[in-house]
This record gives structure tokens, C-alpha cells and sequence, in this order.
């Protein structure tokens, strides 16, 4: 007798819906038949029987929501014991489908307590303050993915010479699904599909921008940006220049940029400090939902070249999100996201809410950390970050990506520069760990920054 | 290894399937392209010799040898066409109608020059005369230059972008990803190869395992067809048939135009990889300019002290553009850090 479990169907799904069943009690199924298909909000897919034997008992019923990954949800007689299931997935590249942001498997896999707790969900509730948020606006709970989603949709009815190009943008409705429905809405002239072809495309997207079209290039994920970087800032970052104004170049390149979970050194990578580094070009890497949705739109809107990081753990993380008004985020302004005056912790994208996380464990320990999200690292919002050393005298900065001229490194550059005086113990840099990111979970969790280092780092510079 | 030389040697037929007659040559048209030639010509020498003055700086590509193909295409080109190229494209500028004055400044490096001075030889642009650059980057303009047609093919407007490379872009892998999406989405852009034999200082037959340019479409199913580029007659009428297949919506078209380029890749090239005999039996045989005088006297459109007249109005123009560039100032300290970013508009 043997149990089938529910699969996970990418590295970080934990559930999903058991939408149908192919088989009843009583039905023989042999290797390979398909008993049953289950979704998530990123893919369908069917759940193949991996031993023969007759099925005993259906464990969760047709339509059963939030199945958690390897719950059991049917059992077969057989002769063999070990049964499991092969779900039949297409990869592409290193496969694209990921699922909700929290990184269960990683995090027990270690044991680690912090991991564990999903970073994002996990993280305190974050008050919008912005002030342009209008009195008595209504705010919705929204994720990450759907946020990005009405930003290009709100965008592309603004503005009919915004379309979007990418690959699977279109049919497949976004490797992410972050362009579900767009095609439906838009049609194939501004949802295209392009073949898998990264150098090319950037390069099309720039030249249709050169003609003042307003192009959203979607990269699956930045990885695979590395092709098209010779666009991204030999044509599109510096043409405006060389041609003595008269070229523009408005055109938005995004996609999920960071570590991922257990993808490896290839597929999990932080390119802020990359393309922070060209002047011409705007970076955006937005922690939350009414960022993500309010600064995206307003890249869209912006005449230059703008690099748009998502982060893919966060895509299906719920935020605040406001309701019924055309919500843009000014580019180039970082966000208190806590207040504090003992330390400051400054972050961007996934590590806010890490940070986010870290300050409430060193309020624990009697100290009080004020959280910067710097939302854009350029043009980047030096003044906050310096005011707020002003303050607290000690600063951390945070980042995924590694720390050798990092975004980080311009942080601490900058305040030491700015605010030499105030500082009351040397920055400190918590970073990915000068190594290509490693695969076993164990090393994966030790490369990355974590709540712990931040505390760490923060005690540190603040001599405790 | 052997193999069997494709050099621009003779002035022999194109052999692309379907090559369309010579048209045109009327006087009028023939005393154009006889100037407009000579123009970049001047023009060209004049700025190798400001270039050994030191008042060009950098890597300078010159266009002789070659100017019957940028002539020859504007010739087929309607208003508001686009043109985009690589880094040898100081004749596109003067082909498609801009002041050699504004084009020499930029080569000095002076606030009058097309970019004011920040683009330099190999970066210049003017979006008046829909002149998309000026690209260092070997083979990116194939990819922007598409983009380009991109944008043509979404406003519906019936412009053709003419997306110049080389015979050394033509091996970057992205001119392929370029072309597969131009004929997937039936973009309209002619794709103009400039095969004058060489990448720097590699000959065609020691870079491409095909060294026929026009069939690098085939497993695109974009049709190309090999060019006299040495005949500016030839170029126009090739660049017209392709041209017309483009703007009727079929997609792209590939030319590959026979050239030469009789001066070194940039103004530092050692000359070792090809003969002196090489050289000057083309300047002798095949020259784009000489071709076209010779045909002006044959047809009895121009005398000896017409040309001259047209020697002598096209070198006053080159030395006041030299003039110019010499004597217009520098950028202003304060041009640094303008057009670094488009301001965004309230």
C-alpha cells in the first residue's frame, strides 16, 4: 500500500489545488497514467503514477484548495512499497515556474529559524507614508505579481505607445505569470511574444524606443539579461548622450532579479550594483506591492531608460496596495520604512522585509533600528540615508548581491563622505558571501544575508 | 585552408537570383551622384588629413571606396525612411542631406558638431534627417536598426529603416536573432551589407565559412541577392526592388553590396594583410566615381569644365566645413553633465 503525495511543481511551491482527479477508487492505473491534475496560480499540471496498483482511496477531494506539498492524496494497493509521483514538467532553461516566495524547503532543510519564517508575511505590517497618498484612500490587499500587473495594464490603456515584449509574455501569460490577461486585453500587437532570444530583442525593444515607442522589455529573469547588456547600456543608457540630446530612449527593461531558491549560481544573481553603476540609466528594485506597482508606472512614464528588479520570492506576497486612484511613486526617493535612532538599516527589494524582521528581534534586545527601503539605487536618495545617520550614528547596509563595489559600497562611500562625523563605529556591509551562489541548501543558506547576519552586523556597529 | 577567393576583383554581374536592370541615369540624377560622391570623398580625405593633424582624435573610420552605396541607397529612399549604421558612417551622414559643417565639428569634438561634441566619429546622429547613428558596437545596429522597424511596422506608417553592416558584423550572432524576428513579424527593414572584404584586417575568406553575404537570410526565408557596390546605378536599383518588397509589408530584404575600402580600417592599420597592387588595381579598375564621370562624358551630359566646376564647388564646401571644425570652440565645461538623463516633463 502506498501513498501518493501531493508534488511540488517548482523549487518553491508549497501548495496547491487538487482540480481534478482522472481516476476513482477501484481503477487500476499503471505507471504514467495521469491520475490527476493540480494548479497553482503559476501552471497546471498533471500528476502521473509512478507504480502500478489499484486505487484504494482519493485522501483530498476534486477542488481542494491549499494542499500543502507531500500531503497524501491518494493511496494505491500495490506490490511495491515506495510509490511517488513524476510531475510532468517542460523545463525551459532552468525552468521557469516558481511559486509563492517563502522558502520552506531551504528553511527546513536547515533548520534555521529566521529562514523559516516566511520574510516577507512574516515581516511587520508596513504603514504606506507616503506623502501624496490621498486622505481616506482605500487600500486593498493586492500581490507583488498583480500589482506589476495593473501597472502595465493601467499604462498600456493610458498610452497606446506602450506595449510589452518578452518571451511567453503573451500565450503563456508570463513565465510569472506577472502579464496574465494582458494579452487578452491588449492583443498581439502589444503583447509579443518573442522567440528565446535575448540579445536580439533588447536590441529591438531599444531601437523601437529610439523611435520613441515605449517598450517594456520583459527578461525572464535578469540572468538571462546578460546577453542583452551591451543594449541595455551601450545603446539604450548612452545615446542620449553621445548624440547631444537628440536621441531618447524611453523604455523599461524588468524581471525578476535576485536569488530565487535553490536555482544556482547561474539563475541567482543581484545585478542593482551592475547597472547602478551607468550613468544614463534609472534602477528600481521596489520591496512591496504599492511600490512595485507605483514605481513601475512610473518608469513607464519616464523618458530615460529605466531597470526595472523584481524579486521573485516576493511575487506572491500580499501588500496594501491603494485602490481607485492613478498611484505613482516618484523614481529617486527612498522610504523610512521603520523609524528608529539606534542604527540604521539600509536595504532594497526582498531584504527590506529581512531588515524589516531584524529590527523587530534587535527591539527585543534594546535596540532601536530605523529601516531604509531605498526603492531606486539610482539616482539614489543619499540625502535620507544621511539624515537618518545623522540620527542613529551607525549604519548597515544590506544587499543580496555580493559586496565588492556593491550597492553598499556606494552607501557607505556616500554617508562617510556626507556624514563623517556622525558616525559613531565604521559602516558595516551585509552582502551575499563573495561566492557564486551554491546549490546544497545548507551553503545556499549560509551564502545569503539572513535575519541573523543583519542582527549581527547591527550589534556590531553598535559595540554590543 | 584553401579556399576559393570571392575578391571584389572585376566588375562582374551580380549573380543574386533576379537582379533588376539598371534604371534612371538621366543627366540631372547622374551629375547628383557624381557630386554627392565626390562630396564624401573630399570630405573623407580631408578629415584623414585633419586626423594627422591631431585635430581628430580617436579611432576614425573612412567611407572611400565605398561612397556609391550610401548614394546609391538614399537615391531609393522616400522621406522619413530611416538609416542606421556602424561606425564608418561619416557618407551616410552626407548621403542622407546634413551639413558637412555640423559632421566635421563632431569629428573635432566642438560644441557646433552634431552631438555637440560628445558623440565623435563614431557616434553621431540626426533625428532631422532620420540618421539613427553612428554605432560602435559591431552588428548592435542590426538589432536597433530592426527596432527601428519595429516601431515603423506599430505606427502602421510605411517607412523602411535601411539597417547598414559590415561583412565583419554580418558573423555577431545577434544580426541572426535580428533577422529571424524581422521576417517572423514581416519587419520593414532592408539590411544593407557592406561587404568590402575585410573586417579590420581579416579578409571574408579567413571570418565566414559562407562567404556569400545575400544567402545569410536562407534559413529565414529572407530573400538577398549579391550587388555590384562599386555601380551607384546598380545600388539604387537594387535598393529600390528591395525597398518596395519591404514597405509592401513582405518583410525584410538583404543587399549585399561588392565594395572596397581603399583606406584602412581606422587610421592606425598597419596595411600588412592585403597588397599595395590589390589597392591600386581596384582605384584603377573599379572606382565608384570614376565609373560615374565616365558615364556622364559617354552620354555627352557633362564636359570636362563642368566636372571641374563640380571639383571645385564640392572642395570650397569641405574646406569651409574644415574651416569650421577648426575654428568652432570646444564644449563648454558645463556640457558634461547635460543629456546625461531626459528630464522628465512636470
Amino acid at each position: 500500500m502506498t501513498d501518493v503525495l501531493m508534488p511540488a511543481l517548482s523549487p518553491t511551491m508549497e501548495e496547491g489545488t487538487l482540480a481534478k482527479w482522472h481516476v476513482k477508487v477501484g481503477d487500476k492505473v499503471r505507471s504514467g497514467d495521469v491520475i490527476a491534475e493540480i494548479e497553482t496560480d503559476k501552471a497546471t499540471m498533471e500528476v502521473e503514477a509512478v507504480d502500478e496498483g489499484t486505487v484504494e482511496a482519493l485522501l483530498v477531494a476534486e477542488g481542494a484548495e491549499e494542499v500543502k506539498v507531500n500531503t497524501p492524496i491518494a493511496r494505491l494497493s500495490g506490490e511495491d512499497g515506495a510509490a511517488s509521483t513524476a510531475p510532468t514538467v517542460e523545463p525551459r532553461k532552468a525552468e521557469a515556474p516558481m511559486e509563492d516566495p517563502q522558502p520552506a524547503s531551504r528553511a527546513e532543510a536547515k533548520g534555521d529559524p529566521v529562514r523559516a519564517a516566511a520574510p516577507a508575511a512574516a515581516a511587520p505590517a508596513t504603514a504606506l507614508k507616503d506623502p501624496d497618498l490621498p486622505e481616506g484612500v482605500k487600500l486593498v490587499k493586492v500581490t507583488v505579481r498583480d500589482a506589476l500587473r495593473d501597472a502595465m495594464a493601467e499604462e498600456m490603456r493610458r498610452d497606446p505607445d506602450v506595449f510589452l515584449m518578452g518571451e511567453e509574455v503573451a500565450q503563456y501569460q508570463g513565465a510569472y505569470k506577472v502579464s496574465r490577461d494582458l494579452l487578452q486585453e491588449f492583443g498581439d500587437k502589444r503583447v509579443i511574444d518573442t522567440p528565446i532570444t535575448e540579445y536580439g530583442f533588447a536590441g529591438l525593444g531599444t531601437g523601437a524606443a529610439m523611435a520613441g515607442l515605449k517598450p517594456i522589455v520583459e527578461f525572464m529573469t535578469f540572468n538571462f539579461a546578460m546577453q542583452a547588456i551591451d543594449h541595455i547600456i551601450n545603446s539604450a543608457a548612452k545615446t542620449l548622450y553621445m548624440s547631444g540630446g537628440q536621441i531618447k530612449c524611453s523604455i523599461v527593461y524588468r524581471g525578476p532579479n535576485g536569488a530565487a531558491a535553490r536555482v544556482g549560481a547561474q539563475h541567482s544573481q543581484d545585478y542593482a550594483g551592475w547597472y547602478g553603476h551607468v550613468p544614463g540609466l534609472k534602477v528600481i528594485a521596489p520591496y512591496d506591492a504599492a511600490d512595485a506597482k507605483g514605481l513601475l508606472k512610473a518608469a513607464i512614464r519616464d523618458p530615460n531608460p529605466v531597470v526595472f528588479l523584481e524579486n521573485e520570492m516576493l511575487y506572491g506576497t500580499e501588500f496594501d496596495v491603494p485602490e481607485g486612484i492613478d498611484w505613482v511613486v516618484p523614481i529617486g526617493k527612498a522610504k523610512v520604512r521603520r523609524e528608529g535612532t539606534g542604527v540604521t538599516l539600509v536595504s532594497y527589494s526582498r531584504m527590506v522585509g529581512f531588515c524589516l524582521q531584524a529590527a523587530e528581534k534587535l527591539a527585543e534586545e534594546g535596540i532601536d533600528a530605523e529601516v531604509i527601503d531605498l526603492r531606486t539605487i539610482r539616482p539614489m536618495d543619499i540625502d535620507t540615508v544621511v539624515a537618518s545617520v545623522k540620527k542613529t550614528n551607525r549604519l548597515v547596509t544590506v544587499e543580496e548581491g555580493w559586496g565588492p563595489m556593491g550597492v553598499g559600497a556606494e552607501v557607505c562611500a556616500k554617508v562617510t563622505e556626507l556624514a563623517f562625523d556622525y558616525l559613531d563605529a565604521p559602516p558595516a556591509r551585509v552582502h551575499q558571501e563573495d561566492v557564486p551562489l551554491p546549490y546544497a541548501a545548507n551553503l545556499e543558506v549560509l551564502s545569503l544575508p539572513s535575519v541573523d547576519k543583519i542582527v549581527k552586523a547591527a550589534k556590531a556597529v553598535s559595540y554590543r | 585552408m584553401a579556399r576559393e577567393q570571392t575578391g571584389a576583383a572585376g566588375r562582374r554581374k551580380a549573380n543574386g537570383a533576379d537582379t533588376p536592370k539598371q534604371t534612371g541615369g538621366g543627366k540631372d540624377e547622374l551629375l547628383k551622384y557624381y557630386r554627392d560622391m565626390l562630396l564624401i570623398r573630399r570630405f573623407e580625405e580631408r578629415a584623414g588629413q585633419l586626423y594627422g593633424m591631431g585635430l581628430i582624435g580617436g579611432f576614425c573610420h573612412l567611407y572611400i571606396g565605398q561612397e556609391a552605396i550610401a548614394v546609391g541607397v538614399q537615391a531609393a529612399q522616400k522621406p522619413g525612411d530611416q538609416v542606421i549604421t556602424g561606425y564608418r558612417e561619416h557618407g551616410h551622414m552626407l548621403a542622407c542631406g546634413m551639413d558637412p559643417k555640423e559632421v566635421m565639428a563632431e569629428l573635432t569634438g566642438r560644441v557646433t558638431g552634431s552631438s555637440h561634441g560628445k558623440g565623435g566619429s563614431m557616434h553621431m546622429f540626426s533625428t532631422k534627417a532620420a540618421f539613427y547613428g553612428g554605432h560602435g558596437i559591431v552588428g548592435a545596429q542590426v538589432s536597433l536598426g530592426t527596432g527601428l522597424a519595429l516601431a515603423n511596422r506599430y505606427r502602421d506608417d510605411k517607412k523602411v529603416s535601411f539597417t547598414y553592416f559590415g561583412d565583419g558584423a554580418a558573423n555577431q550572432g545577434q544580426v541572426y536573432e535580428s533577422f529571424n524576428m524581422a521576417q517572423l513579424w514581416d519587419l520593414p527593414v532592408v539590411y544593407v551589407i557592406e561587404n568590402n572584404q575585410y573586417a579590420m584586417g581579416t579578409s571574408i575568406d579567413r571570418s565566414s565559412a559562407e562567404t556569400h553575404l545575400y544567402k545569410r537570410g536562407a534559413s529565414f526565408r529572407i530573400p538577398g541577392e549579391e550587388v555590384d557596390g562599386m555601380d551607384v546605378l546598380a545600388v539604387k536599383a537594387a535598393a529600390e526592388k528591395a525597398a518596395a518588397h519591404a514597405r509592401s509589408g513582405k518583410g525584410p530584404y538583404i543587399l549585399e553590396m561588392k565594395t572596397y575600402r581603399y583606406r584602412g580600417h581606422s587610421m592606425s592599420d598597419p596595411a600588412k594583410y592585403r597588397t599595395r597592387d590589390e589597392v591600386d588595381e581596384i582605384r584603377k579598375t573599379r572606382d565608384p566615381i570614376d565609373h560615374i564621370e565616365e558615364l556622364l562624358e559617354k552620354k555627352g551630359f557633362a564636359d570636362e569644365a563642368t566636372l571641374k566646376a563640380i571639383d571645385a564647388e564640392v572642395k570650397r564646401v569641405v574646406a569651409d566645413a574644415a574651416e569650421f571644425a577648426r575654428t568652432s570652440p570646444e564644449p563648454d565645461p558645463s556640457e558634461l553633465y547635460t543629456d546625461v538623463y531626459t528630464q522628465v516633463q512636470a
